[in-house]
C-alpha cells in the first residue's frame, strides 16, 4: 500500500448488474491537479466508472476513495459535499431555470446556505457574485435570463460544466463533455475547459484523439472494465496493447479466454 | 400556443403597486359587498386562498402532486377547535385571535411526522403515498369519535376568551379582517418562500431531481421541509376555517376536500404564484353560487377541469399572462375581435349543452314537478321535441361558430406570437 494521499484512487473496483459484470477490478491512482483523460472502446464502462465514483451507483465491491477517504456506496450528495463534482454525456441541467439561477443552484450548497427558508436570495452576495462570475467564465453573461432550454446546444453544454464547478470542487469529472459539438466548437470548448478547470483535478471521458493528447496530462485507457494502461499520452500512444485494444482483438481475445 | 415557463417574478417594477393592490381588495372587499352571504363568501375566499397556495407550494414549485393535503388543513382545523374549546373552559388562556397559528403548528407537527414516509419518494410513488396517508386518517376520523367528533363533529363558539379594543369575532365582519390579515400576511410569507435558498432548489428539485443530488442537496430533505412548511400553511387555514364555521366535521380530512384543492389549484394556474388564488376564488363561487344555482355543478366542474387540462394546462393564470405578455408588445388590441368572436360562439354552445344537461337532470331528479323548467330564464320544456331541437341547435351551431373563431384565433395569436419572438431577438441584437 502506498503512503501517499491520492486525490482520487480506485482499488479493485468491481461493478456487476445482475450476472454482467461491467466493471471488473478497476485501479487508478489520480494525484492532485493532474487532467486525466479516461478513453476506451464504446461499452467499455467509462460511464459507469464514472457513476460508480460519483455515487451514482454503488460498487459491488472495491474501494473508491476521495483525497483519501472511502466515499464508495455513499450518496452522490454526500459526496458532493466532500469535493467531486460531475458532469454528464446527457446534458442535464434546470431546463426551466434560468442561467443564472442554474449557476446559483450550483452554488448554494458549497456556501453553506444548506436548505434555509429564512434569508432572501437577492441578499446573498457572495452566492449571486460567484454565479455571476462563473457567467462570465462559460461565457454566458448575455444569456444571464434566458431559461436554460431556451440555449442552443453549445451553450447548455457550457452550463452543464459551470454548474459542476459551481461549488468549487477540487476533483471534477465531465462525462464526454463535448460530445455532439462541431469541430471547431470542441476546439473553443476545450479551452474553456482548461481555462474553469485550472489547478482542479480533472478527469475526463473522450472520444476525440486530438483533444485527448492535448487536454490530459495521463490517460487512463478501460478497456471491458479494467484500466489496461495508466500513463502519459506519448507512451499510452506507444503502448502496444491499447494499439490491440483499439483495434478491439484484446476485447475478443479476452471474451474468448474468459467466456462464464 | 407555446407553454413558456415564466419565473416568479412577473412584477418587478410595480411590486409595490400589486402588493398594495392586494391589501387594498382584501381591506375593501367586505364594504364594496355588504350583504352577509357575500361576507361569508369572502371568509370562505381568505381560508381557500391560504390553503391552495400551500397546495402549490407542493404541487407547482415542487412538483409534488398530493391527493391528501386535507389532512393538514383538517388535522389543524380540529386540534385549533379542541383548543378553542379549551378556551371557553377557561383551561388556556389564549386569545382566539391566535387560534390559527395552533392549527398551523399542529398541522406542521402532523407533516413532521407524516411528511417523512410521504416524501420518501417522489413522483407516482409520492401521489400514491399521499392517497394512503389521506386514507388513513380519513379511516381514523371514523374509529376515534372521541377526537373527531363522528357524524356530528365538533363544535365550539369563537366568542369567547380575552376581547381586547372590544372585538368579539362575534359578528362576521370582525371574522373577516382577521381572516384577511391572515391571508395577506400568508402570501407574502408564501411569496417570500419562493425567494429563498429552499424556495429555489425546490423547483430545482421538481426540474430535476438527478442533478441536485450532484450539487450537494438531498432532494429528499427539500421535498420533506418545504412539506412541513405547506402543511403549517394548509393548518392555518384550517384553524381559520375552524373559527369560521364553530364546526368542524370529518369531511375536511376526506380525499374529497384534497380533491378540491387539487382541482382548483390546478384551474387558477400552477405554475404561477399567483394563480391558487384565482383557484380559490373560484372554488368558492363554485361550491357556494353554482351548487345553489344548479344541480349539475359537479358534472359542470368535472368538465371544466376536463378541458382546462387539455387545453389550458397552465390554468387561468397562464391564459392572464400570456395576455399580459402580447399586450406588453402593443398586440393585444388586434386579438379583440377574435376574443369576442370566441365569447358569442363558446356561449352559445354552453348554453345549448346546460339547457340540454339541466333537461335531463330535471327529468331525472324532478320528474315529481312535471317537464317544465326554467333555465337561464328560458321555459323549457323537458319532453318537447321543440326545446331539445332549440338546444341542440345552439349546441351543434355554437360548436360550429366557435371551431371557425377558433382556426382563425389561433393563426392571428401564433402570428402574434412570431412578431413577439423576433422582437425579442431584435432587442437581444440591441444590447
Amino acid at each position: 500500500m502506498s503512503a501517499e494521499i491520492f486525490a482520487l484512487e480506485l482499488k479493485d473496483l468491481h461493478k456487476s448488474f445482475g450476472k454482467t459484470e461491467i466493471i471488473r477490478g478497476a485501479n487508478l491512482q489520480v494525484r492532485a491537479g493532474e487532467r486525466v483523460a479516461v478513453i476506451g472502446p464504446n461499452g467499455a464502462g467509462k460511464s459507469t466508472l464514472f457513476n460508480l465514483i460519483s455515487g451514482r451507483f454503488a460498487p459491488t465491491r472495491g474501494e473508491v476513495r476521495l483525497k483519501g477517504q472511502r466515499i464508495d456506496g455513499k450518496k452522490p450528495y454526500e459526496i458532493n459535499r466532500l469535493g467531486l463534482s460531475r458532469s454528464f454525456q446527457i446534458t442535464n441541467i434546470f431546463p426551466k431555470l434560468s442561467v443564472f439561477e442554474n449557476l446559483r443552484c450550483g452554488v448554494l450548497w458549497s456556501l453553506g446556505y444548506r436548505y434555509t427558508f429564512l434569508k432572501f436570495l437577492a441578499n446573498l452576495e457572495d452566492a449571486n457574485d460567484r454565479a455571476e462570475a462563473l457567467m462570465e467564465m462559460i461565457r454566458l453573461d448575455r444569456k444571464r435570463d434566458i431559461l436554460a432550454m431556451n440555449l442552443t446546444y453549445a451553450e447548455q453544454r457550457a452550463l452543464e460544466i459551470g454548474i459542476t464547478i459551481a461549488g468549487g470542487a477540487e476533483v471534477i469529472l465531465l462525462d464526454e463533455p463535448t460530445a455532439g459539438m462541431s469541430k471547431s466548437e470542441t476546439t473553443r470548448f476545450i479551452h474553456l475547459i482548461r481555462e474553469v478547470t485550472e489547478g482542479k483535478t480533472l478527469l475526463t471521458v473522450e472520444h476525440d484523439m486530438g483533444v485527448v493528447f492535448g487536454l490530459a496530462d495521463r490517460i487512463a485507457v478501460v478497456v471491458y472494465g479494467e484500466v489496461i494502461a495508466f500513463d502519459t499520452p506519448e507512451k499510452v500512444r506507444a503502448d502496444p496493447r491499447v494499439q490491440e485494444a483499439y483495434l478491439g482483438s484484446v476485447v475478443a481475445a479476452q471474451q474468448a479466454g474468459e467466456g462464464h | 400556443m407555446a407553454n413558456t415557463y415564466y419565473e416568479f417574478k412577473p412584477y418587478n417594477v410595480g411590486r409595490w403597486v400589486i402588493w398594495g393592490l392586494y391589501a387594498l381588495i382584501l381591506a375593501c372587499a367586505p364594504l364594496v359587498f355588504t350583504s352577509s352571504l357575500s361576507h361569508t363568501m369572502l371568509s370562505q375566499m381568505g381560508i381557500a386562498i391560504i390553503v391552495c397556495l400551500s397546495y402549490n407550494m407542493l404541487l407547482g414549485q415542487g412538483g409534488m402532486l398530493s391527493f391528501g393535503h386535507a389532512v393538514y388543513s383538517g388535522m389543524g382545523a380540529f386540534l385549533a377547535m379542541h383548543t378553542l374549546n379549551l378556551v371557553t373552559k377557561g383551561q388556556w388562556p389564549l386569545p382566539v385571535s391566535l387560534l390559527p397559528l395552533v392549527g398551523g403548528v399542529a398541522a406542521m407537527l402532523f407533516a413532521v411526522v407524516l411528511g417523512w414516509v410521504t416524501t420518501k419518494k417522489s413522483a407516482t410513488t409520492f401521489a400514491m403515498i399521499t392517497l394512503g396517508v389521506g386514507e388513513l386518517v380519513w379511516a381514523s376520523a371514523l374509529m376515534f369519535p372521541e377526537f373527531f367528533g363522528g357524524e356530528g363533529g365538533i363544535s365550539g363558539n369563537r366568542v369567547t376568551g380575552a376581547k381586547p379594543w372590544g372585538i368579539t369575532f362575534g359578528p362576521q365582519v370582525q371574522l373577516y379582517y382577521l381572516i384577511a390579515l391572515y391571508t395577506f400576511v400568508c402570501t407574502a410569507a408564501m411569496f417570500a418562500f419562493t425567494r429563498t435558498p429552499l424556495g429555489r432548489m425546490l423547483n430545482a428539485v421538481r426540474d430535476n431531481p438527478e442533478r441536485v443530488e450532484f450539487v450537494g442537496y438531498n432532494t429528499q430533505m427539500v421535498r420533506y421541509i418545504a412539506f412541513v412548511v405547506a402543511a403549517f400553511f394548509a393548518g392555518v387555514s384550517g384553524g381559520l376555517a375552524a373559527l369560521n364555521f364553530e364546526i368542524v366535521t370529518a369531511e375536511v380530512v376526506g380525499g374529497q376536500r384534497s380533491g378540491a384543492y387539487l382541482l382548483f389549484t390546478f384551474l387558477g394556474g400552477a405554475t404561477f404564484f399567483f394563480g391558487p388564488i384565482i383557484g380559490a376564488v373560484l372554488m368558492v363561487l363554485a361550491f357556494v353560487l353554482l351548487s345553489e344555482f344548479t344541480k349539475a355543478w359537479l358534472l359542470y366542474l368535472g368538465l371544466t377541469f376536463l378541458f382546462m387540462v387539455m387545453f389550458a394546462p397552465g390554468g387561468i393564470a397562464s391564459l392572464v399572462m400570456m395576455n399580459l405578455r402580447v399586450a406588453s408588445f402593443g398586440r393585444l388590441r388586434e386579438l379583440w375581435v377574435s376574443y369576442l368572436g370566441l365569447g358569442v360562439t363558446g356561449l352559445s354552445a354552453l348554453a345549448g349543452a346546460g339547457a340540454m344537461i339541466e333537461m335531463v337532470y330535471h327529468l331525472k331528479l324532478n320528474a315529481a314537478l312535471g317537464p317544465e323548467l326554467r333555465f337561464m330564464g328560458v321555459p323549457l320544456h323537458a319532453q318537447s321535441v321543440d326545446s331539445w331541437f332549440g338546444a341542440g341547435f345552439l349546441l351543434v351551431t355554437g360548436v360550429l361558430l366557435f371551431e371557425l373563431a377558433r382556426r382563425e384565433y389561433v393563426r392571428q395569436w401564433g402570428e402574434t406570437q412570431e412578431f413577439i419572438e423576433k422582437e425579442i431577438k431584435r432587442r437581444e441584437m440591441l444590447i
